[in-house]
């Protein structure tokens, strides 16, 4: 054994049209040790997965398992090669009995090279038992909790000798109990000589069981470190590019907040299993931003005020009034714009023209049934492209045709095509050019100045920090503080997402 | 960490006995069946099992096969059409089998490998075979081939005090291959692949599996089993004709929906499937005896399948429900 390395990932590059995914990086991987693979949106965690297990090509690198030079084609082949996934959405099949889920391709078989059901529901029986599982295992697996559905995929990744178990994002929606549980499977599975490789939204469960981090950004590798090494504020800076040794000197300078009246007053919206109970204020003319990492439920509380999800209980008052929000329409009739995180499933119609895709959120707003005047469409639309100068070569252009940042602009211009109060965006920036970007931050703050709502939603703290006048900073689901004045500072943002040392 | 099953094949399945139980008790007293009644369901509608045996592959994948009406048509006509020319038996049976296969396969392939549609490939199939039967002969062929004669008439006659019940071969031989598909559904790995593939596809590839190979091969299935079910039609009416069988493809499907097999895929039992045809045949039956048009057939079968699938809605919200529930206790 050569110092333990069970599987070593070199120089590995993937290439997407435009876009460089993974840009050389390394991976390594010891066996015996629950290694966390972690970075923000579009750091390359997932492609890096996909890749290792054969669900993606690698533009090239290479891969060395124990030492010898692997090509992983396919998943059967990963599978061959010892390397297992599970993933968040369970892949099986939930029409199938648990047994069944454990041994399909491999079933034991009767001297007529029949499959014997008798032999593996009992295997799988045995099986689960040294997983602490007691189930029925005759019965369709759809019958059993995410969680069981897990613990049934790790046994199948077992049972067919797997190496390197892959776990990607297996926490999201366990319960405390659960999540222990699994934890106790891990621990043994190490202690087997396992590697694991376990991608989380969750510091808290990085620092509770993993050995080593590896940290990603924008396709780039940032660094490898033993848990002990690092404190989490210096993960969180890692993550998001922000040095915090750079940072904790020097306060960012802020004149006082003005005073403004309150619009819009949120008291104890929720949602089960999304969200925890929101209270919060939305101001006339403030850019309000909604920071924490990714999956802390910045997007989701988003999407609750809105009316995009439906919230299980809470009030909202839009100017003192009682409101609530069923559907998105009941939103956009309210004076509320919501520009979705990703832009290419919830928010553009690629097919349509530029004008069409403006006209999409006021079209709804005025019911489908009352054509909107084309004059006056043509006006609008001219004058949105004039004032986001979106670079179309006219209105009539496929959005699909655009780039990136001309498509979020579409966007913008959709949702400000039906003047709203409270205008919602959700990583407005993310993988656009840096002088879009600029572009849409001074939109925004114009937008502010004019006396529009701004919640602002981002994962890079250096924009929230020049647009934002105050943040809520939210964590595993619930809002950890509010922060604005003097108390809005990188260095306080910083420790408030990393949590546990604030 | 149990929970009540949310929806299983067994309980689609009894809902489809009882329902068989009850009419079937129904027509014994108000319209006095006898036991021929019962045994002449399967004489009547042999056919149709095979058939819808093939189909039912198919809809445990999650697909759809519509061309099989016509497919029936072609092997009588064509068949008859052979034998008239004197071709013997034993090479015309062989070779309506293997165009069967050959067709569904084909069809399978071109789905498969190019992602296409199978409703639209298999309604160009059903076309296509139509088409075949008219150009092979527009008036109705007559077999007089003796091997043919004495297969049809072979029966098993019962006798049971004054009463004779009879059932004929072919109706075994349609019994035996549902027997034959439940064995191989259950204890084959091919069968638990179709399954698999029904229940996921993404999944059932991840997990190593053959499914784009398996989607071609049900396909085969079901071209087969519906040339082997034009055999068997041909042995119930000794003739060909090329404007018969149209619309059984939905029939095929209906019964086995009415037996239980979700269209989603991955879940059904081919007892419920054999049973829906029963049942159909039993409708038939009752609008007969009430010398009623015989388009309340149609009418009673419509009735029932907007049940059944009101059912499987229900019992598939009630799943989504305690999932829901689970994630609520999550939280």
């Amino acid at each position: 054994m050569n110092s333990g390395i069970l599987l070593d990932m070199k120089d590995i590059c993937k290439e997407y049209p435009g876009v460089q995914a993974l840009d050389h990086v390394p991976f390594q991987l010891k066996a015996g040790e629950i290694h966390a693979l972690l970075g923000e949106n579009g750091a390359g965690k997932s492609t890096l997965i996909k890749v290792l297990t054969g669900a993606e090509s690698l533009t090239s690198g290479s891969v060395f398992l124990d030492g010898k030079s692997v090509k992983v084609r396919n998943p059967l082949q990963a599978q061959h090669a010892g390397i297992s996934t599970v993933y968040q959405e369970v892949n099986l099949c939930p029409n199938l009995s648990v047994a069944e889920n454990i041994h399909i391709g491999r079933e034991p078989r009767t001297a007529w090279g029949f499959i014997d059901w008798k032999t593996m529901e009992q295997r799988s029986k045995d099986l689960l038992r040294s997983f602490d599982l007691d189930i029925d295992v005759t019965r369709a697996l759809d019958n059993y909790s995410v969680a069981v559905q897990q613990m049934v995929a790790i046994a199948r990744s077992c049972d067919i000798s797997a190496r390197i178990l892959i776990l990607d994002e297996p926490t999201s929606s366990l319960t405390d109990s659960e999540v222990e549980k699994l934890f106790s499977v891990m621990n043994r599975l190490r202690g087997e000589g396992m590697g694991i490789i376990f991608v989380t939204h969750f510091l808290d469960q990085v620092y509770q069981i993993c050995d080593r981090i590896t940290v990603l950004r924008n396709g780039r590798y940032v660094c490898t470190e033993k848990t002990g090494d690092l404190d989490r504020v210096s993960l969180v800076g890692r993550m998001i590019g922000k040095d915090y040794s750079e940072l904790a000197g020097g306060l960012t300078e802020r004149g006082e907040s003005p005073d403004r009246e309150s619009l819009m007053d949120v008291a104890g919206l929720y949602k089960s299993g999304t969200i925890s109970p929101l209270n919060l204020t939305i101001r006339k003319g403030e850019i309000l931003g909604f920071g924490g990492l990714l999956g802390s439920g910045r997007s989701e509380a988003a999407r609750l005020i809105f009316g995009a999800d439906r919230a299980d209980g809470g009030e909202m008052t839009l100017d003192g009034e009682a409101v609530q929000f069923k559907t998105p329409l009941e939103g956009i009739r309210a004076g509320l714009a919501f520009c979705p995180e990703e832009r290419k499933v919830e928010g553009i119609v690629g097919d349509l023209s530029v004008r069409d895709n403006i006209m999409l959120a006021l079209q709804a707003k005025q019911g489908i049934t009352r054509p909107l005047d084309p004059e006056e469409v043509n006006r609008m639309t001219d004058k949105f492209i004039d004032l986001l100068q979106i670079k179309t070569p006219d209105a009539e252009r496929a959005v699909k045709n655009l780039s990136g940042g001309n498509q979020q602009k579409v966007i913008l211009a959709r949702w400000l095509a039906t003047d709203p109060r409270i205008l919602i965006l959700d990583e407005p920036t993310r993988g656009i050019d840096v002088g879009t970007k600029a572009e849409i931050q001074k939109i925004m703050i114009g937008l502010a100045g004019e006396g529009m709502s701004v919640i602002f939603i981002s994962s890079e703290i250096d924009e929230m920090m020049r647009c934002c006048e105050r943040m809520v900073i939210l964590k595993d689901r619930s809002v950890v503080c509010e922060l604005a004045g003097d108390s809005l500072t990188e260095s306080r943002v910083m420790r408030s997402i990393a949590g546990g040392g604030a | 960490m149990k929970r009540k099953r949310n929806f299983s094949e067994i309980s689609l399945l009894t809902i489809t006995l009882a329902l068989f139980a009850v009419m079937y008790l129904g027509g014994i007293l108000f319209y006095g069946f006898r036991i021929s009644t019962f045994l002449n369901l399967f004489n009547d509608n042999a056919y149709l099992i095979v058939a819808t045996t093939g189909i039912f592959f198919v809809l445990l994948t999650g697909g759809i096969d519509i061309s099989i009406g016509s497919v029936v048509a072609f092997t009588c006509v064509f068949s008859a059409w052979l034998l008239e020319k004197g071709v013997p038996s034993g090479v015309v049976i062989p070779l309506v089998l293997l165009i069967g296969l050959a067709f569904g396969s084909l069809q399978g392939f071109l789905i498969v490998r190019f992602d296409l549609q199978p409703f639209i490939v298999t309604l160009a199939g059903l076309f296509f075979m139509r088409a075949l039967c008219s150009i092979i002969s527009k008036a109705a062929i007559a077999i007089k081939n003796p091997f043919y004669l004495k297969v049809a008439l072979a029966k098993i006659r019962f006798t049971l005090g004054r009463q004779h019940p009879k059932i004929y071969f072919y109706a075994l031989f349609a019994i035996a291959v549902v027997l034959a598909t439940a064995f191989v559904l259950k204890f084959t790995k091919f069968g638990r692949t179709v399954y698999a593939v029904g229940g996921s596809e993404q999944s059932a590839s991840l997990m190593g599996l053959p499914a784009r190979g398996t989607r071609v091969m049900v396909y085969g299935i079901s071209g087969f089993c519906a040339s082997l079910g034009g055999v068997v039609y041909s042995l119930y009416t000794l003739a060909g004709y090329s404007l018969q069988n149209i619309g059984m493809e939905l029939d095929a499907i209906s019964s086995a929906v009415i037996g239980g097999t979700l269209l989603t895929g991955g879940v059904g039992s081919i007892f419920g499937a054999a049973i829906g045809v029963l049942i159909q045949g039993l409708i038939q039956t009752v609008v007969t005896y009430q010398n009623l048009n015989t388009w309340w057939t149609k009418v009673t079968v419509a009735a029932l399948l907007c049940l059944f699938i009101i059912i499987q809605r229900a019992m598939s919200v009630n799943g989504e429900q305690a999932r829901k529930k689970r994630l609520i206790r999550v939280a």
